[in-house]
């Protein structure tokens, strides 16, 4: 008896390891993502990064509502220097990848270079016309075979965010008419106001959160970035870098600056505590300024024209063709890059709309506008989405700013290094970065 | 030994009176399916109970490893998996020239050394005080062992407010004597200073733990016949408690070398945003840090695996040092 019960003792635990086994096995090539759920229902993830304010205007949930048999799942990662290549190795193992994937416009040119066989086309997709998006972005999404791996969701047309406490207290005007005046075309006039107001800054603030953002935003109307036509890398030269370096330049050098890290917990905390006066502002800052500076930046906040118009950001929505419910996912990314849908970001989060033809009829929500004192947002950035230059984007180029104003700005603006120096630095981290 | 004796043996003791004849019967027949089953079972089943170790060694060491060494000698992209040019021994040869690699080496080594002499010291030290009788010590001990339990972003994070160099605590507190603030993130020696700290926040209690367990096996009629020779608490600690704790602190010192050479999470969460360089200048990149950048940042996955493998390579001669002074310290016993 006591045999019997031994051996089928050690056939129970043998049986056990081996499903154990088996179960580990199984376990790591099984793909559950919840799609096909038992209620018959299809799960789409939609993969995002930073606040792309789709589900915030509630558009997921009117899709739902509208498709039954649709759940919809948005996984975000705050960042895209930390997205990008997550969404990389998802397109390459052909695991795990999001139904529906947001691409950054620092981005999309590798994207649609190296990776346009791993996307849908979404120029033949059902109700997708091409007249619906500003040219350019269509043409950014688009490889030269005319496959479209991306809708355009935003663009990034860029304001100048300011505080009219702040100004007032250094005694410079507050009017967003009359700001936008005094620094027009030039963005010298806009560091010479910089320095009329550190004559007199109120306690503890600075003109601007970083010379980084300085940077970024004279960029940002560059027609000359950091590639040429033919793909070639051409930052040292290219004269949209050289002006907005020089301006960045003389921000750190100026001590006009909070010497805030953008996007660092700090750099929020300078918000919420009022550290700095004027802000690089693409339509997308305005829901992060909300955010950041909480209700006591309420009607404090405004924003003015920038010296130039430029174009910082701006979001693509496309469709890997991993995905196991491509026809879902390419239904859900055309419906939610119409003008219609787009209207309502904007309405929610000022995230500017990438189709001109709902421009006239944007509005941004009572609370937005009341936080903006009132700003007339929708024609502000409306005039300068019109006035964006068309620039060429590269397969690097968000490592190439990074490296500019991660290291060679930071450099100046931090350690009190000169700006040969800094340039020496960046340049040096940019032949890293492209593996030269 | 026969096939059916085996059978046997095994299983008469727990027969008892009817394994005789139960194995006599059996013994005419050829090998019945249960016993072949049964001798299956015995040969089979340790392998397979071994197994899970080696499947997942297999799948999560060897087949990475094997991989990252193939990918080290190839052009091999983020962006393209599957076409890697053949390199050979290119990518070592850039990453020995690469400044940023020596840089990361040699932050490696520093916050290394900042790091860890400090926190098995202080470990050290507060194993012989919990080793005292003291009221409520079960208290003492687990909230030495909080650091380690509490994550490291959420760690980081505190410190990198704590760090901030306008507004920060250490500014503040440093400030109420006189001292300049100091830009933590940005200056190389604040900066490794602050990552140091992290680092010997979280480990010095598990490290005391360890030496604590190990004073709690030191006989106590050596401490009793010390204190007969007049021998003073410092005394006893310095020439009992410590040559007693040889072997451990050895250990302690090969596992926090190790942790040390890999040090990854604190500098990155430290650095913010692109946290992967390290600071503008680079001055806290560590190793673990510069992997990082090339493979993931900047998409060079065969440099990187040329970064991880020649991490491996530092480990292993770590690992042959430390055997050459374990061995050096048994002689002089």
């Amino acid at each position: 008896m006591r045999t019997s019960s031994r051996r089928s003792r050690r056939l129970v635990a043998l049986a056990a390891v081996t499903t154990l086994a088996t179960g580990l096995l199984t376990a790591c090539s099984s793909d559950d993502d919840g799609s096909g759920g038992s209620d018959g229902k299809i799960t789409l993830n939609v993969g995002t990064f930073g606040v792309l304010g789709l589900k915030q205007a509630g558009l997921y949930e009117e899709y739902e509502k509208a498709h039954p048999n649709i759940k919809i799942k948005e996984n975000v990662i705050e960042r895209n220097d930390l997205y990008y290549p997550k969404l990389l190795t998802q397109l390459q193992s052909g695991a795990g990848v999001n139904d529906v994937a947001a691409i950054e416009v620092s981005n999309i040119t590798e994207v649609v270079q190296t990776q346009a066989a791993k996307f849908e086309d979404l120029s033949k997709a059902k109700g997708v016309s091409k007249d619906t998006y500003l040219d350019w972005k269509w043409a950014q999404a688009t490889t030269e075979d005319g496959k479209t791996v991306g809708l355009g969701v935003d663009i990034g047309p860029t304001a100048l965010c300011y505080r009219k406490d702040l100004l007032k207290k250094a005694g410079l005007p507050t009017d967003r008419e009359e700001l936008a005046k005094a620094w027009a075309g030039d963005w010298d006039k806009y560091v010479a106001l910089g320095e009329k107001y550190m004559k007199k800054a109120p306690k503890g603030t600075k003109f601007v959160d970083s010379a980084s953002s300085v940077y970024n935003s004279v960029f940002a109307g560059a027609t000359e970035r950091y590639y040429d036509k033919s793909g070639k890398e051409i930052y040292e030269e290219s004269q949209g870098r050289k002006d907005a370096w020089d301006t960045a330049m003389k921000v750190a050098q100026g001590d006009m600056s909070a010497k805030l890290k953008q996007f660092d917990p700090t750099w929020d905390s300078g918000f919420a505590n009022a550290k700095f006066a004027t802000v690089s502002c693409p339509a997308w800052m305005a829901g992060y300024i909300q955010e950041k500076t909480g209700p006591s930046g309420k009607g404090q906040w405004d924003m003015a024209k920038a010296p130039t118009a430029g174009n910082w950001g701006g979001t693509f929505l496309g469709v890997p063709s991993a995905g196991k419910h491509k026809k879902e996912a390419t239904e859900l990314a055309v419906w939610l890059t119409q003008p219609e849908q787009l209207a309502k970001v904007f309405a929610k989060q000022a995230s500017f709309p990438s189709t001109p033809s709902v421009y006239d009829k944007l509005k941004p929500s009572a609370a937005t506008s009341a936080y903006f004192n009132n700003a007339p947002i929708t024609e502000l950035f409306a005039g300068i989405a019109k006035d964006i230059p068309s620039a060429i984007y590269g397969i690097k180029d968000a490592q190439i700013g990074q490296s500019i104003t991660d290291i060679g700005v930071l450099q100046v603006e931090q350690q009190g290094k000169t700006p040969e120096e800094g340039w020496e630095a960046a340049q040096e981290e940019i032949k890293d970065v492209l593996g030269q | 030994m026969s096939e059916t004796a085996e059978y046997a043996e095994t299983a008469s003791p727990g027969a008892g009176d009817a394994a005789p004849a139960a194995s006599k019967s059996r013994k005419a027949a050829t090998p019945s399916w249960r016993s072949r089953l049964y001798r299956w079972d015995i040969k089979a089943s340790p392998y397979l109970f071994v197994a899970p170790f080696f499947v997942f060694f297999g799948a999560f060491g060897l087949f990475p490893l094997l991989y990252t060494g193939w990918a080290s000698l190839h052009r091999l992209e983020l962006t393209n998996l599957d076409g890697g040019t053949w390199l050979g021994l290119e990518n070592y040869r850039n990453l020995l020239g690469s400044d940023y690699f020596w840089n990361a080496l040699g932050n490696t080594f520093t916050i290394g050394v900042i790091s860890t002499v400090p926190q098995l010291a202080i470990a050290l030290g507060i194993a012989h005080l919990l080793n005292y009788k003291l009221r409520g010590s079960t208290l003492w001990r687990v909230a030495m062992l909080t650091p380690y339990a509490t994550s490291v972003a959420s760690a980081t994070l505190v410190f990198t407010l704590l760090y901030s160099w306008d507004g920060g605590m250490v500014n503040w507190l440093i400030g109420q004597v006189g001292v300049d603030p100091i830009n933590w993130r940005e200056s190389t020696w604040g900066s490794q200073f602050a990552v140091s700290s992290i680092v010997i926040w979280r480990w010095t209690g598990y490290n005391a733990l360890i030496y604590l367990a190990a004073m709690q096996a030191v006989p106590h009629d050596l401490y009793e016949s010390a204190a007969l020779d007049g021998a003073s608490r410092w005394q006893q600690f310095r020439h009992v408690t410590v040559p007693m704790l040889r072997p451990t602190i050895l250990f302690t010192v090969v596992v926090s070398t190790i942790g040390a050479t890999q040090l990854f999470g604190e500098p990155l969460l430290f650095g913010g945003t692109s946290g992967s360089k390290g600071g503008a200048a680079h001055q806290f990149q560590t190793l673990g840090l510069y992997l990082y950048d090339q493979g993931w940042i900047n998409g060079h996955l065969g440099r990187a695996s040329a970064v991880a493998w020649l991490m491996l390579a530092i480990l292993l001669l770590i690992a042959a040092v430390n055997l050459l002074i374990a061995r050096r310290l048994r002689r002089d016993r």
